[in-house]
């Protein structure tokens, strides 16, 4: 009797391993798969450079014609990216797996049109010209929206579904803000209407890039701490709490932590559309049930900003910003949503 | 999990019937406050025409710079009136067939499926006259509603309010972006659609009008022939089929009547929100819950609430002005929020 309860342990022992072995394994696969996706966008442009002539200007040395190329053009934009996308998709993990909702991401529910609003009033109306002040309006209007959201959605406590239905109104306010900011704009530039409507890469710099990586260095390690706790709220809040979890401040931090990394994402790049919202479902259909999907899901949204970034540049006749195919590739997400027709394993 | 049911105000049960004279005042108080934003229409602007100078210009005995205002102000005052109860009628019809409080044509995302379909027309099939616009719109205006309604029915629980609110929300975000692609390389269809975008009804001539007219006298009939229908399918879908009601017929037939209303509202003032979602919840509190009030009263307040917004989009920017589209999302959105509050959530 007891050796069978042995072997039984030993059996969900060695489960565990292996599925941890996996998702180590898939952790890793994902990462090689954006440090390729970096190296590439370093490489492929209107002149292809070769790996040593970009290792070399990484490296610091001065090699003509790819200094400039590589190190002032291709490098700020592509760690941009990556840092975007990786914000993106943490973010919206979090917001999936603590609305317990796959289609709740901080873009659909408001929280990025809340950042949108504050860079383009900033720049439209207060005529502010530095990246660092837009960037902190942005991030300062986006908590306020999450803020009021979360008010507006308490009524004898917060529900997950009221929460979500409010940060729909009030993003539809903020989207027709942002649109009639910029279609009454004296100058119409289109690249920055771009920029604040879905999301562009154009025009990336360090100054930009500079606020969005000390966000991530701070934020993620925050919101990584709360990766366990995050994965027991998904079995709802009294169980998670009956394991130990402290619920409120679980979800405040989760908030805090992925409203942050959305905010100082839109304000480097525009809504980058869709990233936020595919980055978790795409992580959990490669990472399967088991296995925390806040890392996966944050390295497939990195993933997905650089490819659909050098799709955009170089596939079409037209340069296309980034938010535009990440767009698209939502689209078809919704479209393959319909045609799985799992129902079964619907949980949408 | 949590979901959310319908309110206990949903369309049929719970709202006593009205009696009869006050259903006749409300209709007729409706009548009157429509007739005063008219005039207001007609009278306020960059120039402020007296009512005297108003009748003057009808009746052609004066003809001078007040006449020529109210001459110019006609048209836009007829459409902001045709359009507004169209979008209260749409309201009406798809709150009734989705049973959902939440229906709304921008909400659900059917103008951002019109507008798609309009821009895909004019880039790629080389669509130039407004007519065809119209059937484009209106078949774009379907096949979005059909979509998103699809993917809100997928999982468990079917359509509820909020997975078709998410639905609507994903599947306007994922046209905007397919939108942006196709008008990108094509600078020239932009700068119009741009102005488009918003919604408004500055652009109205006698011969748009005149163009649409058909096509919004058609499906208001087919919308007010259904009202009988709608009231069963308020029962709920197995005691409408127990009464005798061909339940897949009526809903399509009521839906088919929205669309070409929605569709030809939204070719020629572009998408505006949250007027189909206002209106008929104000109005069942006048007039109760009988479609055969409902209808009329709808379309009546929608007119009404429309034209008053354009009044005021007009007014508050001088000598620029707002957009009603603009105007009725800052009105519309808050109201959303009000609704989303007093939904009774039930926790499963």
């Amino acid at each position: 009797m007891s050796a069978g309860v042995l072997t039984s342990t030993g059996v969900v022992a060695a489960g565990r391993a292996r599925r941890t072995r996996r998702w180590r394994l898939i952790v890793t696969i994902l990462a090689i798969a954006v440090v390729v996706a970096f190296c590439l966008s370093l490489m492929v442009g209107r002149t292809f450079y070769g790996p040593d002539e970009v290792l070399r200007v990484i490296a610091g040395q001065k090699v003509p014609g790819a200094s400039f190329t590589v190190g002032v053009l291709r490098l700020p934009r592509a760690v941009l990216a990556a840092l975007a996308g990786f914000a993106f998709g943490l973010a919206g993990v979090t917001f999936q797996t603590m609305l317990r909702n796959a289609l709740a991401a901080p873009d659909i529910i408001g929280i990025s049109s809340g950042a949108s609003a504050g860079a383009v009033f900033a720049i439209l109306v207060l005529k502010v010209s530095s990246a660092a002040t837009v960037s902190v309006l942005a991030i300062v209007t986006a908590l306020a929206t999450a803020g009021l959201i979360y008010l507006l959605a308490y009524k004898d406590g917060v529900l997950g579904t009221r929460l979500i239905l409010i940060g729909i109104g009030i993003g539809a306010i903020l989207k027709s803000l942002v649109s009639y900011l910029i279609v009454r704009a004296a100058a119409w530039d289109l690249q920055v209407a771009m920029r604040w409507l879905t999301g562009s890469l154009n025009g990336a710099a360090w100054s930009r890039v500079l606020p969005l990586a000390v966000a991530v260095a701070v934020f993620v390690p925050l919101l990584l701490g709360q990766a366990r706790n995050l994965d027991l709220l998904r079995l709802g809040d009294d169980a998670a709490a009956a394991l130990g979890v402290r619920v409120e401040r679980t979800r405040l931090v989760a908030i805090l932590g992925a409203v942050a990394l959305t905010a100082f994402a839109t304000a480097a790049t525009g809504p980058i559309a869709f990233v936020a919202f595919l980055a978790g479902p795409i992580a959990a259909r490669i990472v399967g049930p088991s296995g925390s999907l806040m890392i996966p899901a944050a390295l497939v949204g990195a993933l997905l900003v650089l490819v659909s970034d050098l799709i955009g540049q170089f596939a079409f006749d037209t340069r296309y910003p980034v938010g535009v195919i990440t767009g698209a590739v939502g689209a078809l997400y919704l479209v393959f949503l319909l045609v799985r027709t799992n129902r079964s394993g619907g949980s949408l | 999990m949590t979901t959310l049911v319908a309110p206990q105000r949903s369309p049929g049960v719970a709202v006593p019937r009205r009696p009869l004279p006050a259903r006749l005042a409300w209709l007729g108080i409706a009548v009157v406050a429509l007739v005063l934003v008219a005039t207001a229409s007609v009278a306020f602007g960059s120039r402020v025409v007296s009512l005297h100078e108003i009748v003057s210009a009808f009746t052609g005995a004066e003809d001078g710079i007040a006449q020529a205002a109210v001459r110019g102000r006609l048209p836009r005052t007829i459409l902001a009136v045709v359009v507004g109860a169209t979008l209260g009628l749409v309201g009406t019809v798809l709150q009734a067939v989705t049973r959902n409080p939440l229906a709304d044509p921008q909400v659900l995302g059917i103008t951002s499926g019109a507008s798609l379909f309009v821009v895909t027309g004019i880039a790629f099939v080389g669509l130039a006259s407004p007519m065809a616009y119209i059937w484009v719109a209106i078949a774009g205006s379907a096949l979005a509603a059909t979509f998103v309604y699809a993917i809100g029915s997928l999982g468990r629980g079917g359509p509820t309010p909020l997975k078709l609110a998410l639905a609507g929300a994903a599947t306007s975000a994922a046209f905007n972006a397919l939108i942006s692609a196709i008008l990108l390389p094509r600078i020239e269809v932009m700068d119009e659609f741009r102005f488009w975008e918003i919604g408004g009804v500055g652009g109205a001539t006698y011969d748009k009008l005149a163009l649409v007219a058909p096509f919004l006298v058609t499906g208001a009939l087919i919308c007010f022939l259904s009202a009988r229908g709608l009231n069963a399918l308020a029962l709920g879908d197995d005691v409408a089929a127990g009464l005798g009601e061909r339940v897949a017929r009526t809903r399509l037939l009521a839906a088919t009547g929205a669309f070409i209303l929605c569709g030809a509202a939204t070719a020629v003032a572009g998408p505006i929100g949250f007027v189909g979602l206002m209106v008929p919840h104000a109005c069942r509190l006048l007039v109760g819950v009988d479609h055969r009030w409902l209808l009329p009263c709808s379309a009546l307040a929608g007119a009404t609430l429309l034209t008053a917004a354009d009044v005021v989009g007009r007014l508050v920017a001088r000598p620029s002005e707002v957009d009603v589209g603009i105007v009725t999302a800052l009105i519309g959105a808050p109201f959303f929020i009000v609704m989303v509050r007093r939904l009774r959530m039930r926790s499963l």
